[in-house]
């Protein structure tokens, strides 16, 4: 880096050792690459190794067969629509209460020992480790509120997980939307509901779907807590379907089933000493990544769109 | 006057209407705010009150300081110096990874790398960081477990070894974002001070922005221990559920974590003390994180009020 400026009282000591130095630096840059693409690395070899040892695997029939002791008729219709339930109830329960509670935050707390109570909370939330929740849900919900080891609970749980992810993309997008836009709206009379409603809402889309969607990426790979709640591991039948034939044609009693998910399928088959059930996990593992990393692609997508097109 | 809106000249039931509404809606949105205190309530509750009916069978000291853990087995023992010590061997060992990669990739992409490269990387590191900790568990069992052991044969399958180094490498994205925001907070003209007086980027980073932004780097350091503690279907995996009271990481153990998990797969009755016995160590583990949060963050707060 050349500032055109030197040590001014003698030129010479600001360039005592100056190739060795500038040698070091060059190196540096080089550890840093290498480091980096270490880790990036190891990700993608994560990958291809799932995708390999699952390949065999990876056909309709996986999608369509119930658990089975039998390694090669095993399948992962189950855990994946207990997944997709779950997740249904999270993003129901995560997504209106974290974007409320950040609405509330940034728009009408006031400031004072009640707000920071519960902006000392959220921040702490996020630090919890995931299977405390896991004993919350086994205590609170799982035995107080009666729900048993459900699809509701399981649902509940990684609800009050991802909140902090939610309420904090929230809070960022929020805070992101200029203060003019709200004065404007002020001045024409709108109360505070309207302008957020209206003008406040409609800006941060971008970086609350990214938050809703990096929450539910998290949620859908949580192993531990579901399985503190006892979600079982061999299920071979699914929840009532939330479609019926007959009046009122939608049915909530999947609510209340028993269910087991795509990461505690895993981890099932991971934990078996045979070596034919290493394939399944690893098939499993493959989908579960895929979707992980497909959602995260996704909300940096959306990222990258919503920064794009909007210019204060 | 004729051109202000007809929002103006509403009338005035109109407006105590719209005005209502804000105020329940503005009751909605503080009870959705709620749910956060009502939560962190609800976990100190229901830990401690089911632990207090766990440490009515058992002693405080016994719990402190036995070194046998047991409650299992016929012989119970309640002693929780080895799940302790196992959650401490991984986190050191993934310590050990995350630290000196996190930081050096912090150091890189805060004041080394070209704008375009850090806006590249950063996303792809994170996903390291969003990999589902069961695939981690799969990859430490089934992929580095064996590569260790062709370093080391008489390495047994389940070590807390291959646990930690899969941590470790969880943890760097966590680590280096928090060091890099770190750094990037120490204004402009101190590099250019150091700059001017012809040192060279590397000796900058490392004599200028590291040491001011030390606080944050500790803070970085400290949540990334606040994750490795509570990870668990790693080390529950590839790490072993037998309780073992050592800090040989070549050693198979049982973390906090990977007790609860492997109570939690079996069928334990409601109310049992096997029962109760998780949400003591579960009190235990929140104590540990709630420690290192508290730290982590007032940490942060000073490097974001520093300059």
């Amino acid at each position: 880096m050349n500032n055109g400026v030197t040590a001014y009282s003698d030129p010479a000591a600001a360039r005592r050792g100056l190739p060795r130095r500038k040698l070091l630096d060059q190196l540096f840059v080089l550890v840093g690459l290498i480091v980096m693409l270490v880790c990036l690395l190891v990700l993608a070899v994560l990958f291809i190794d799932l995708v390999i040892e699952g390949a065999p695997r990876l056909g309709w029939d996986f999608f369509t067969n119930f658990a089975s002791r039998r390694p090669e008729r095993a399948g992962i219709l189950a855990a994946w629509v207990g997944t997709t339930l779950i997740m249904i109830v999270t993003a129901v329960c995560a997504v209106p209460v974290g974007v409320g509670a950040a609405i509330y935050l940034e728009e009408y707390a006031p400031k004072n020992w009640f707000t920071a109570i519960i902006e000392i909370n959220v921040t702490n939330l996020a630090g919890v480790p995931s299977i405390v929740y896991g004993l919350l849900a086994l205590g609170l919900f799982v035995y107080q509120f009666d729900l048993g080891q459900s699809i509701a609970a399981a649902g509940l749980t990684l609800a009050l997980l991802i909140l902090p992810i939610v309420i904090v993309a929230t809070r960022e997008a929020i805070r992101s939307v200029p203060r003019s836009i709200r004065e404007a709206a002020y001045g024409l009379g709108a109360t505070r509901w309207e302008v957020t409603k209206d003008h406040v809402l409609p800006y941060s889309t971008g970086g609350i779907l990214t938050g809703m969607i990096l929450g539910l990426s998290r949620a859908i790979g949580e192993t531990a807590p579901i399985i503190t709640i006892g979600a079982l591991s061999f299920i071979a039948f699914l929840p009532e379907s939330p479609f019926q034939s007959e009046f009122p044609f939608i049915s909530f009693g999947w609510l209340d089933d028993p269910f087991t998910a795509m990461p505690i399928q895993m981890f099932n088959w991971v934990s078996r000493p045979d070596p034919a059930f290493q394939a399944n996990a690893a098939a499993a593992g493959a989908i579960l990544l895929g979707m992980t990393l497909l959602m995260n692609g996704v909300a940096i997508w959306i990222r990258y769109r919503f920064r794009k097109k909007i210019n204060w | 006057m004729s051109s202000i809106p007809s929002v103006a000249v509403t009338s005035a039931g109109a407006l105590r209407y719209r005005k209502m509404r804000d105020r329940v809606i503005e009751s909605l949105l503080l009870v959705s705010g709620l749910v956060a205190v009502f939560t962190t309530l609800a976990i100190v509750a229901v830990l401690l009150i089911e632990s207090s009916a766990f440490f009515e069978h058992v002693s405080l000291r016994e719990f402190l300081t036995g070194t046998m853990w047991t409650p299992l087995f016929a012989d119970a023992r309640y002693g929780i110096l080895p799940l302790v010590a196992g959650t401490l061997t991984t986190t050191i060992v993934a310590l050990l990874v995350a630290v000196p990669l996190g930081t050096t990739i912090a150091i890189y992409l805060s004041e080394f790398a070209p704008h375009r490269i850090r806006e590249t990387v950063k996303p792809i590191l994170e996903l390291l960081g969003a990999v589902p900790t069961v695939v981690y568990g799969y990859f430490a069992l089934t992929m580095v477990t064996p590569a260790l052991q062709w370093l080391m044969p008489e390495l047994p399958g389940f070590n807390m070894l291959s646990a930690g180094l899969v941590i470790g490498l969880m943890i760097v994205p966590y680590v280096s974002s928090v060091s890099e925001d770190a750094m990037r907070a120490v204004p402009r003209y101190m590099r250019e001070g150091s700059y001017a007086m012809g040192a060279t980027r590397l000796q900058t980073a490392l004599r200028v922005v590291v040491p001011g932004a030390f606080s944050g780097l500790a803070a970085a350091f400290i949540l990334g221990i606040s994750r490795a503690v509570g990870e668990t279907m790693v080390v529950a995996i590839a790490a072993g559920m037998q309780p073992n009271f050592t800090f040989d990481p070549r050693e198979p153990a049982a973390t906090i974590t990977a007790y609860i998990v492997q109570v939690s797969l079996g069928d334990l009755p409601h109310g049992s003390i096997g029962y109760q016995s998780i949400f003591a160590a579960g009190l235990v583990l929140l104590f540990m994180t709630l420690v290192f949060n508290v730290i982590g963050f007032s940490l942060t707060r000073r490097f974001r009020e520093a300059y």
